[in-house]
This record gives structure tokens, sequence and C-alpha cells, in this order.
């Protein structure tokens, strides 16, 4: 180890304080962006692997009812390169511990043969033997939620008829990595499963013999699934097809896709910022600390040590510290995205989920620390080099206040340790000028983050108190007459009931398409509601459309456009229906139509596929036992459930990444003024040295110093607040897709917890430099020059 | 009836560290200054000079020993009452001027008239060390003899009992050396301000009423000078 070494690894022993503070902002800008570049990659390749793996469908087509033979046509069309057929129906289950009856989708599984599109992944037990009809291989995550096994009965009711199933093994399948129950956009383990059985079981439930229901199919290499669409819908319209759509339109696969979509965006757009701060603060540190080597330097210069050398050893120094940040804010991202992982496995059923380093973003994370930090180095040294050695030995001239200081002077009233911190402001604007961004970036990252926050439980009470205020609601099975509602109007214990229809269709605009539903509401309903942005009810009357705000965003529609409607139902009309107005969503991205004019549009007067419920909370699971019973009863979904399934995607999932962005941006501002404190008080040590030695308190000298840190927050203080709503809206956009938005709100105390955090930052810091003033050693601060 | 002394020093004693690597700076100094002279107080590097003055000053504390201004004992003072005592009493001058760099020569005499007792003008103070015209001027903009002299208007602008100057000419070339050494000579006389300067320059023996010789932490000789010289002919 050479002598130089030696004195850089006790220089950076000397400095542990300040350099760990550098490090450890440096460290949370790499962190985040470890993390999150690292959580794109995993799950992107996670699920590339999981589906090839499985062999997912590309484009799917279902149809009524279609003759097994058509599977070799849909196979010989032009760019398809594999296909399958299955039976696909709408199963509930029954279990004894509850009065509501669960969703399910019955698919089947070919007798003999390994699936050729759309394989399950065994997770326990074995496949159901075909000769067995009773035999079911259920959803795992559905069965571990209500304990069930291997070997268990279950209660299934098909095609109208209960069966008494058994059990045979639990499995998942990229089909379902993400399985809300149907008409929910959040998932919830308990309330939907997936039952697979033999074709010929399967067929002998649903009467489907010798017939599929859904076709399945691959692409070969470069093929434009459009074309496909195309051929299938072609093919399969004597079959009722109800419109092939390709993987994009699959809801599992949406779902992840706008999740990796969503986290991708963000991870372009914040790690940055935080890496950004970080490397503008790690420089501003590293050139004044080289600043303040200046005697060392002329000393090793009249030692005849050349510049390079001297270079290299600053540069290690520099090099140490940010390398050692960089470092651990990869080993922090990958501990932070190994836990976020444990959280999306929660709602992303992948078989697996390993954290993977992406080492684009370590790589870029560690270049942009060093390159900061030599940055910042770099130009002192310049300045440095360029002096004798004797120059630079000798204490530098007092700063030059010329210009900057003439202002001052007209105010009289202003005492001299006033003009102190005022004349640095003046003098040294730019330094001045980056704690006051620093510290506003500070401001802004926790405004932004409090303000997300607040959009986030926003989202929540926006979609079940004020959007949505049934109790539960009730599909059918089919399209029901209207009758339906009188009778469930008349049980005990529901107090409202509201029938809506919900037809699925694809909404095109120009070349813009949304694959989704049009609900049909009732004329002035009071539990499903369409609202302005005012929460101002929206009448719907007449054939116009009024679309929610991701969905008007998504199709680039506005009011007075004429949307192209294709009816994935029944006769499958195409219509031209005008957008008469935007309404404010969270969940989902629904267009809403008048119920009576929507019926006329499909030629269906009278009818409702689903229906919304107030109930008396006291009779509320009576009303549930009755519903399980009614035969045109799919599905009840309780508002309760539903509600705490979204809470916990929103704190659990997705959202949960905000926690993280919160306390790193709490760190950070801490970091950045805690750093402008000390690079202050470093700057200014000998001033208030000579302060105190002429006769100034502890506290008036720490004032001027105190004053600058002051002044500096209380100027970022409105704009980091401005900036704040700047970055809420960005992550707003970052964390909205079509399946849920997060609306940007105005909540004052956002502000003010963020105005808090940065003050006390600022005050927690001000103490702990002003220790520092304190306890400086007066005659050593005026022996040794500046 | 002898005046009472400004300054009154028992068994001043200082040790930095402890063990081996221990520094005796003092070593049991005793010593009474009256009012209204000149001290000079020399010696080579290291013989303690400096430490008595820090410790007069109220920059450092003895390891053991007591020391008085006009009978209030320095040693048994608080933090507070020390930045009290430097404030209303003391003017300090260094041999790196100590300017605040953002302050003018007459803001950085304003500095301290706006926190004293009985400050005089600040422009007076400027014009008594022959530097009225530059009032406006940054440190950035005068000579390090011009520097000093706006330290020395700083330092009597507050009208101290005492000034101490510690190498007040180490900085200067002989010339402005000897002009610094004027002005304090001529603050004495005029003001009867007592001045304590601690140098290596054993000329600057020559303008004063007492010169007090260090060495190896102790005084060695205390000598009366009946005929100080004026500043301006001490040969350097």
């Amino acid at each position: 180890m050479s002598t130089l070494d030696r004195k850089l690894s006790r220089d950076l022993w000397r400095m542990k304080g300040q350099a760990a503070a550098i490090a450890v902002v440096m460290a949370l800008g790499v962190m985040m962006q470890v993390m999150m570049a690292g959580l794109v990659v995993t799950l992107d390749e996670t699920r590339r692997g999981y589906y090839e793996r499985y062999r997912f469908a590309e484009v799917f087509a279902p149809v009524t009812r279609a003759p097994s033979h058509v599977l070799h046509q849909v196979a010989a069309l032009p760019g398809v390169a594999r296909a399958g057929g299955r039976i696909s129906g709408a199963a509930r289950i029954e279990l004894p511990d509850r009065p509501v009856p669960i969703a399910a989708q019955a698919l089947s599984l070919p007798d003999h043969a390994e699936p050729a599109l759309n394989a399950i992944r065994l997770q326990q037990g074995r496949l159901f033997d075909p000769g067995a009809p009773e035999e079911v291989v259920l959803l795992d995550t559905f069965a571990t939620a209500h304990g069930l096994r291997p070997g268990d009965g279950l209660q299934v009711v098909m095609n109208g008829a209960r069966r008494s199933l058994r059990i045979t093994g639990l499995a998942r399948s990229p089909e379902f990595l993400y399985a809300p129950a149907p008409g929910e956009m959040v998932p919830d383990d308990t309330r939907f499963a997936v039952l697979w059985m033999s074709q010929t079981s399967l067929a002998a439930a649903f009467d489907m013999k010798g017939a599929y229901s859904e076709f399945l199919v691959t692409l070969t290499r470069g093929t434009d699934p459009r074309g496909v669409i195309e051929a299938l819908d072609h093919l399969l319209t004597p079959w009722g097809g109800a419109g092939a759509y390709d993987r994009e339109d699959q809801f599992s696969h949406r779902f992840v896709s706008e999740e990796i979509n969503g986290l991708r965006d963000t991870a372009a757009a914040i790690p940055p910022v935080f890496l950004g701060i970080a490397a503008f603060l790690l420089n501003i540190v590293i050139a004044r600390m080289v600043q303040a080597e200046r005697e060392e330097i002329g000393l090793l210069k009249a030692f005849g040590y050349r510049g390079a050398e001297i270079g290299g050893h600053y540069l290690k120094l520099v090099l140490a510290i940010a390398v050692a940040g960089a470092l651990l804010g990869a080993l922090l991202g990958i501990l932070a995205g190994r836990g976020m992982v444990q959280l999306y496995l929660h709602f992303y059923k992948f078989p697996f989920l390993v954290f993977r380093l992406d080492p684009g973003a370590l790589a870029l994370g560690l270049v942009v620390s060093v390159l900061a930090a030599a940055a910042g180095g770099a130009v002192v040294l310049r300045r440095i080099f360029a002096l004798q050695p004797a120059e630079a030995m000798r204490p530098p001239a007092p700063a030059d206040y010329r210009r900057a200081g003439r202002w001052a002077r007209a105010v009289k009233a202003l005492d001299q340790p006033t003009r102190m911190v005022l004349r640095r402001f003046t003098r040294t604007p730019f330094r001045m000028l980056g704690a006051v961004v620093g510290i506003t970036f500070g401001m802004g990252l926790s405004v932004g983050m409090l303000t997300i926050h607040a959009g986030f439980n926003q989202a929540v009470a926006l979609s079940f108190d004020v959007l949505d205020r049934s109790e539960a609601s009730v599909t059918f099975t089919h399209a029901v007459s209207q009758k339906t509602l009188l009778e469930l109007a008349r049980h005990p214990g529901v107090l409202r009931v509201e029938g809506t229809r919900s037809v699925p269709v694809v909404l095109r605009n120009g070349r813009l398409t949304h694959r989704g539903a049009i609900t049909g509401l009732p004329p002035e309903p009071e539990l499903v509601r369409a609202l302005t942005p005012d929460y101002a009810p929206i009448a719907l009357d007449g054939p116009g459309l009024v679309l929610s705000t991701a969905l008007a965003r998504k199709l680039k529609a506005q009011a007075g456009d004429v949307l192209t409607v294709e009816v994935r139902e029944g006769a499958q009309p195409v219509l031209r229906l005008p957008v008469t107005g935007v309404s404010e969503t969270v969940l989902g991205a629904p267009a809403y139509m008048a119920l009576e004019a929507l019926d006329r549009a499909l030629f269906e007067p009278g009818r409702i596929s689903s229906a919304a419920l107030r109930l008396d909370p006291a009779q509320a699971e009576a009303v549930q036992v009755w519903l399980r019973d009614q035969p045109v009863v799919a599905g009840v979904s309780l508002k309760s459930e539903a509600r705490e399934a979204f809470e916990r995607v929103m704190n659990q999932g997705t959202g949960a990444t905000r926690f993280i962005m919160a306390a790193v941006a709490f760190t950070i501002t801490f970091g950045i003024i805690y750093n402008a404190a000390r690079i202050a008080l470093a700057e200014r040590a000998h001033d208030l040295a000579s302060l105190r030695v002429i006769g100034f308190s502890k506290g008036e000298a720490a004032y001027v110093l105190l004053g600058e840190l002051g002044l500096v927050t209380l100027l970022a203080l409105p704009c980091g607040a401005f900036l704040g709503w700047g970055i809420a809206h960005m992550l707003a956009a970052a964390y909205s897709s079509d399946l849920y938005t997060i609306t940007v709100v105005f909540r004052p105390a956002a502000f003010g917890f963020a105005a808090l955090v940065v003050i006390s930052g600022a005050v927690f810091s001000g103490l702990l430099v002003k220790r520092d003033v304190d306890r400086a050693d007066l005659v050593a601060a005026l022996k040794t020059r500046d | 009836m002898p005046k009472q002394p400004i300054y009154r020093v028992e068994g001043l004693t200082r040790v930095y560290g402890e063990g081996a690597s221990a520094v005796h700076a003092l070593r049991g100094v005793d010593l009474e200054l009256p009012p209204g002279e000149i001290t000079v107080l020399l010696g080579p590097s290291g013989s303690g000079k400096s430490t008595l003055l820090n410790i007069l000053g109220g920059l450092d504390r003895p390891s053991a020993g007591r020391a008085w201004f006009r009978g209030e004992e320095l040693t048994a003072m608080r933090d507070r009452a020390l930045t009290r005592y430097r404030r209303d009493n003391l003017g300090f001058v260094f041999q790196f001027y100590n300017l605040m760099p953002s302050l003018t020569a007459e803001e950085n005499v304003e500095l301290v008239t706006e926190i004293a007792r009985d400050p005089m003008d600040p422009e007076e103070a400027l014009a008594l060390v022959g530097l009225g015209s530059r009032k406006d001027h940054f440190p950035s903009q005068m000579s390090g003899g011009e520097q000093q002299r706006v330290a020395i208007a700083r330092a009597v602008a507050k009208q101290p009992d005492v000034l101490l100057c510690d190498e007040p000419t180490g900085a200067l070339d002989s010339a402005t050396g000897r002009e610094v050494l004027g002005v304090l000579q001529h603050l004495n006389r005029s003001l009867g301000t007592t001045v304590m300067i601690v140098t290596h320059a054993a000329a600057t023996a020559e303008m004063a009423d007492r010169v007090i010789r260090f060495a190896d932490g102790a005084i060695r000789t205390v000598e009366r000078n009946d005929a100080p010289r004026a500043a301006a002919e001490i040969e350097w």
C-alpha cells in the first residue's frame, strides 16, 4: 500500500460521517433504479418463460358451439402455428361455510393427450382420470384459500345441475396469472376458481359432445394477429363466433402487462430523479471537499507529485465513496426487490418468481454515481492544478464580494449578520440555487408521494362510496327480464334494486380499439352511477355513450365523437354511437349507456344481466343464502369483499412501491438538507469562529449559518410544493392504466406534512450543525486558515 | 497606591494531551499587568506566549491555576460569561485578519459596533487606522496591511479595555508592519487601551512599556521599558 493510499484510507475515516451521508443518498438513487428495473425484468422474463413452457395461446376464439372438426380448419389458417380446442363454461361452487356462491370457470383438457395449448402446471396431486366424470383439478390458490386438498369433495353447479366432484389435483396456469372474480378488477383468492376437467366429463356436463366452445391459437413468427383474427371471425361466424381476440385483450395478460408497463414507466421516470438529485449532491459535496484539501494538494505538488498522481489520489477518494454508495444501493435494491417479489406473488399467480438483477440498471446506477462524483472533483482539481504549489499552500484570497455586495448597502435596516447571509446568495447564487433546487426536489418528492397516497385513498373512497353505492351485485346466468328485479325487490332485506346490463363489445375510434363492455344503467340511478369529475350525476338518455376517463383517454375520444361499437353477443350488431359525455372512474374503463337505449339497440327490450342491491344489514346473510339458490344467479359479489381486495392490492401490490418511494423521498430530503447544512458549515467554520472570538454568542454566530439554511429552506418550500404537484401528476399517470385510474387530489395536508418533513429535516440538521458550531475550537479555527 | 492590575494570573498551567504525548504549553505562570500599558510577549514557537494570550482572551481554559480580569475570575466563568467578557471588554487582532469577506470594511466594523455597549462611530474607527476613504471596499479589494488595519479598526471600535494581538504583523512586510504597530501605539496613547502583543519579532519590544520573555512554557524575564520608542522608529 503506497503512502498516498494510506492517506486515502485515513482521509476516508476522518470524513466518515459526511462520506456516509453522501453514499447513502447515492445508494437510495441506485436502489430505486435497481429495484424497479429489476422488477420489470423479473416479471417480464418470468412471464415469458411461463408462457413458453405451458404454451399460452396468442389468439382466443370463443364460439357458441363448433364441431370438433373445425379445429382442423382453424389449424390450417395461414399464420397459425398451433391450434387447440376446448370447452369453457361458467360454474358455481358452493362451499358449506359460505352463503354466497363462488363463481368459477370450468375448462376442458384433452382426455389422454397433453393439451396443444394452455397447458396447466400441476402443483399438487394428479390429473383427473378421463373415465371418472367426478374428478376435477382445482385452481390451487382457491384451494389453499379454503383449505381444500386433493381427495376433498366439491359441490359445483354446472349448466343448472348440481354435481358432487372430487379434487384430484391442484394446478395453476399462465392463463390465470391475474384472476379476479368475474366483473371485478382485483383478485381475491377466496372468490374465484378454475375447474379443469376431462373433455369427456365437461362435454357431458355442458352438453357439448364432439364440440368445442373455444379455439386457441399460436402464431408463426412475424404473423400479424389481426389477419388471423379476421380469418377466425370469418371461419367461426356460423358457429356463433363471439369475436376472436389476441393475447393483448386476454384479461390476465392485459393486467400483468399493465403492471409491467406501469412499472417500466415508473422505473423510467422516478429513479432517474432520485439518481439525479443524488448525483447533483455528490457533485457539490465532492467539489467542496477537494476545495478544502487545497493546501494538501499544494504540499503534494511541492514534494514533486505529478498532477496526474494527485488527481488519481482524489479520484480514488471520490470513487471509493461513489462506488460504496452504488454497491450499497445495488444491495438494498436487490433486497427491496426480493421483498417486492413476495408481494407480487400474492397477486400474480406465478409458479415462482425470483428477483433478477437488471445489469443495465446496475451499470447505469454505477456509471451515473461515478461520473457525478468524478465531475465534482475534476472541476475543482483543475482550478487547483492551475495554481503554483506555493500559492496553493497559502490561504486563498478573501472571496470576492465586490459585485455581489453592493445592493445590500442600500438597505440600512439590515444588521451585519443578516447581510452576511444575504450576500452569500448574491455572491454564489448558483451554489445557493443548488441547495434550493436540492431541497425543492426533496420537498417535491415528498409532496408527490403524499399526494399520490391521498390519490390512492381517494380512489378507494370514490369507487366504493360515490360511484357505486350498492352493497352487493348479482350477476345473472343470462340476460333476464326486468321482472326479475321485482322479485328481488320483494324479498325481505332487499332495500333497493337497480338492474343493469353489461354487453361485451369492441369499441373503435378510428384505429384505436378497446375490447370491453357497455353497461346499461337505469334512468336516474342511485346505486351505480356515472358522474362528472365534480361528482354530479350524468343524465343518460338516448342512444349515446358516456365513456370513463380511462376509456376516453385510451380511445382519444371526446363528447361529440361517434364510435363504432361491435356487439359481441346475440345477433352481434355493429352500431354507431355518439359519445355524449365523460365520467370519472377509478376501476376499469367502463362505458355507460341508458339501459333502455341499449336494449333497444340490441332488439332485446326489458333485459338486464345484473342487479345492484342495497341490503338491510340485519338480513344481508339471509338474502345471500336465498340468492345462492336462485337458478338464474351466476354469482353474487359483496362490495365489502371487493373493497377489501382492492385496498389490499393498493397497499400491498402495485401500490406498495409508493411506500418505499415515500420512505426514500423522506430520507433523501433529509440527506439533502443535512448535506447543505454541513457544506455551509464547512465553508463558514472560519467566519463563525471569528464571530465567536469578537464576542458573538453561540446563538448569534449560529444565526449566520442557520439563517442561510432557513432562507434556502423557505425558498425551497413553495418551489417544492409546485414541483410536487407536477410529480404527483406524473406518478398518477405512471400508476394509472385502463384497469384503474389514480387521480391527483389536492390535499392541503399532503403539502403541510411534506413541509413538516422538510422543516423538521432542516431543524434537525440545523441542530446537528449548531452542535458543531458550539463545540468549535476557537483557537484552532483561527490558527488554521480558511 | 498602585493601580488595580488589569490582569492577574496565579500558577497558570496548560497541558495539551496526556501521558507520554502530553505537551506542557504553560508551566505555572504568575503575572500581574497594570492597565494602560503596551506589553509585548516575546519567545520562540511553543514557548507558551500565545497560550497565555488565548487564556486571557477567554478562548482557552487552563488545566490548572487561576486568572483574573480586574478582580473578576476568568477561570471561573462559564461560556456565556466569557462571551460577554469578550464582547464587552476585548478587541482581538490576529495574524490572518479574520475579516468577513462578505462585508465591506465599514460593515466589518459595524459587525462589532452593533453588539457593543459603547461603540465609537465605525467611520471614526476606520479614520483612526487611516482607512476612512476605503470604507466601502470588500476585503478582496484590499492589501494585507489594509485588511489588518480594518481588523484593528474592528477591534478598537467597541472601545475595548484591552486589545489582544497575536502576531499582528506576521503576515505583513516590514513597512506595513511598522504602520500597523504605529496604529496600535497611537490607540494606546490616545485612548489608554491596554495592548498585549504576542510576537516573534524581538524589535517590537522597543515600543513596549513592558516586555515579557517566554521559554518552555514559563516566564524567563519581565522588563520595564521606561523609554519606549515610536513604532515608526523601530529598526527591523
